[in-house]
């Protein structure tokens, strides 16, 4: 993985040096928070409900053991021992004091991470496929073009103040893993008929209040021309988007209301400037950057203990069938690692799970983790005849739940647990449904399935495309659920539709369920999925089990 | 004509530790919404909260928040106030394990 230079180093020990000034002024009374609140934004310091909340990046997703060690160190000393990993891949500290956070930034520095620019209308931590690297189905590892991303962006003294906040994704495969739809700005590696890679440019794209889909910008973008031509897209954002509306502020509104043509002849034209001043030193530093993301060397080793295992043991079979991913190499396997284990907080590790995870990887996993924008862990590369000596690690620490993109496999955002911006609660929601469907011993029925959960139209929980997506409102001073469903989040990103009125914070889950059964009653094969059977039969029939009493009166 | 104006405490989060607190009216902070002052009357509103945004030193976003007399002092109406009151939901972390030891 990527490892800082001295410029880079010295980049990151001079910024935390600044914010340790700037908070001891505002501490000091020298600054009001009028004055330091975009400074410590700058820096990933929110203010939530209950506490400060620091953000960090974890860029593309990608951890080695010794960062994971630290942000447990980090969670112990000066937090409440846990962290909340969030869809855009940062983990979050809900309790630190802001006499603590220089310290914190500090640690972080230690290990080469950061919570630059985790805030504020600037560019945001880049992030990618969790699978980057490992997956059976990409063209190359898409981390090296984030790295690059993530460098041009860091302190581009052009677009920190944007109009609004702005998110860049790296794919590099068929799947989308990484919600490249959804996104401001992705850039998808891609090959041409001729067999050459480049760039197709998706923008616009986001949730929140308008949830709109990614639209090309651009299908086929040379190599060597992507940094001039997202540099021409931002700065045509920054001029063309509009500032005298919060709602209105970001890209997918500046090409909704511009169109999307008109959108790529500026981006052309301001294309034509910049390609010349990019002198080919961008490339370069891509040829450098590329050479710390070589492959692991892969260990040949028979598999028969995985095989032994897989055959002896249900438990660990059912955990295998349903958290492993093919890898390239035959003998090794993607695993995911559910942090949503029933009943707990989705997304939440302990400061002891971070540090079991950091284990594993450094004895079994070639010292990779990855953090997935559905909020569980990855180790992306296993060899299979480690599997169950994992399985047994991550047993004793609560991490062994079998239920990856099963029902239960919650996205839920912080919600009024947490979050200052919140309009009702997601954290019990979601809690509430994986315990209802374990106690049901439903959920391996159901399959795959996909709910998504935000506490408010922001949709930092992805809701508009979750197969079922939970929004969380305040109705006259009252905790409603709003209801969409057939969103979906990959490559073929739908926004879902909304199923009619919302339900009490009581009625929810009894709402979930009767879909569910709905949904068991009319799929056509067990291996037909809820969003199949979504997409054959439309809202109707799920509508008339969401609300019965108005069925009733229909028919009658 | 303007609504009529309902019972109000002034809450603000502490500027180190972040946490919830509440004006009292022997002008001090408690970090328990039940020792805040009740405030019934408008103009008492604006000077209260005027008197709390002075002091940017210690404390951030102060505001007015609707509540009514319980039996305790004043509580909470709305669940935002409610939880800011308490803590979150999922873990027993926040007031409602701290409140004893304040
Ligand atoms: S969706 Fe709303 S409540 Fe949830 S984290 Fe985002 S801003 Fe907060």
């Amino acid at each position: 993985m990527y490892k800082y230079n001295d410029f880079d180093e010295g980049f990151l020990r001079a910024r935390t040096a600044q914010f340790r000034k700037q908070v001891e002024r505002r501490i000091a009374g020298n600054l009001t928070e009028e004055e330091f609140r975009p400074l410590r934004l700058m820096n990933g310091l929110y203010l939530q409900l209950h506490a400060y909340m620091l953000r960090v990046a974890i860029p593309y997703g990608t951890l080695n053991s010794r960062q994971m060690d630290q942000l447990a160190y980090i969670a112990d000393t000066w937090d409440k021992g846990y962290g909340h990993f969030t869809t855009r891949q940062n983990i979050q500290y809900n309790w630190p004091k802001l006499s603590d956070v220089p310290d914190m930034l500090d640690a972080l520095a230690d290990v080469q991470m950061h919570a630059n620019q985790t805030s504020g209308n600037t560019i945001r931590n880049v992030t990618s496929d969790p699978f980057a690297g490992a997956a059976i189905d990409e063209i190359e590892d898409p981390r090296p073009v984030a790295e690059l991303l993530r460098q041009w962006s860091t302190d581009h003294p052009e677009f920190q103040f944007l109009g609004r906040k702005f998110k860049i994704a790296v794919g590099a495969s068929e799947a989308d893993r990484a919600v490249l739809k959804s996104h401001d700005l992705a850039v998808n590696i891609v090959r041409n008929d001729a067999g050459e890679t480049g760039y197709q440019i998706l923008v616009g794209g986001g949730l929140g209040r308008t949830p709109m889909v990614g639209k090309v910008l651009n299908e086929f973008l040379p190599r060597e021309d992507l940094l001039p031509y997202v540099e021409a897209v931002l700065s045509v954002y920054n001029l063309l988007g509009r500032r005298d509306n919060k709602y209105k502020a970001r890209i997918k509104i500046t090409v909704h209301e511009n169109g999307l043509d008109t959108i790529r002849a500026l981006v052309d034209e301001r294309f034509a400037e910049l390609r010349p001043t990019f002198a080919g030193g961008d490339q370069e530093l891509l040829d450098e950057i590329r050479t710390h993301f070589q492959p692991p060397q892969f260990k040949n080793a028979p598999i028969d203990a995985f095989e032994a295992a897989y055959e002896s043991d249900p438990v660990f079979r059912s955990w295998a069938d349903t958290n492993l991913a093919p890898h390239k190499n035959e003998n090794y396997a993607i695993a995911t690692i559910s942090l949503k284990k029933h009943g707990e907080t989705p997304g939440d590790a302990t400061s002891a799970q971070m540090r079991q995870l950091a284990q594993i990887a450094r004895e079994y996993a070639h010292d990779e983790l990855r953090i997935s924008h559905e909020q569980n862990v990855i180790l992306p590369h296993v060899h299979k005849s480690h599997l169950p000596a994992i399985h047994a690690l991550l047993r004793s620490e609560g991490l062994a739940t079998a239920n990856i993109g099963l029902i239960s496999d919650i996205i839920a955002c912080p919600g009024m647990d947490y979050c200052a911006l919140a309009t009702a609660r997601s954290i019990p929601v979601a809690q509430k449904i994986a315990t209802r469907f374990d106690e049901l011993k439903l959920e391996h029925e159901i399959g795959a399935l996909k709910i998504k959960i935000s506490g408010c139209i922001n949709a930092c929980g992805h809701h508009h495309v979750g197969h079922i997506g939970i929004l969380g409102l305040d109705r006259a001073g009252v905790e409603n659920y709003q209801i969409t469903l057939g969103g979906d989040g990959t490559e073929t990103t739908v926004i879902g539709e909304r199923a009619g009125p919302g339900f009490a914070y009581d009625e929810i889950v009894p709402a979930i369920e009767r879909l569910i059964h709905a949904y068991l009653e009319l799929r056509d094969s067990e291996e037909e999925t809820f969003l199949q059977a979504y997409r054959r039969l439309g809202m109707a029939p799920f509508k008339d089990a969401l609300y019965p009493e108005a069925a009733k009166k229909n028919a009658a | 004509m303007a609504r009529a104006f309902t019972p109000k405490i002034v809450t603000a989060n502490a500027l180190i530790e972040g946490d919830v607190i509440y004006l009292t009216a022997d002008d001090t902070w408690s970090r328990n919404h039940a020792d805040a002052e009740l405030i019934t009357d408008e103009a008492r509103a604006a000077v209260r909260l005027a008197f709390a945004e002075a002091q940017q030193d210690f404390l951030v976003g102060a505001y007015l928040a609707d509540a009514v007399e319980g039996d305790a002092g004043p509580a909470p109406t709305h669940f935002r106030e409610e939880f800011r009151s308490v803590g979150p939901s999922n873990y027993n972390h926040g007031k409602q394990v701290e409140q004893n030891n304040v």
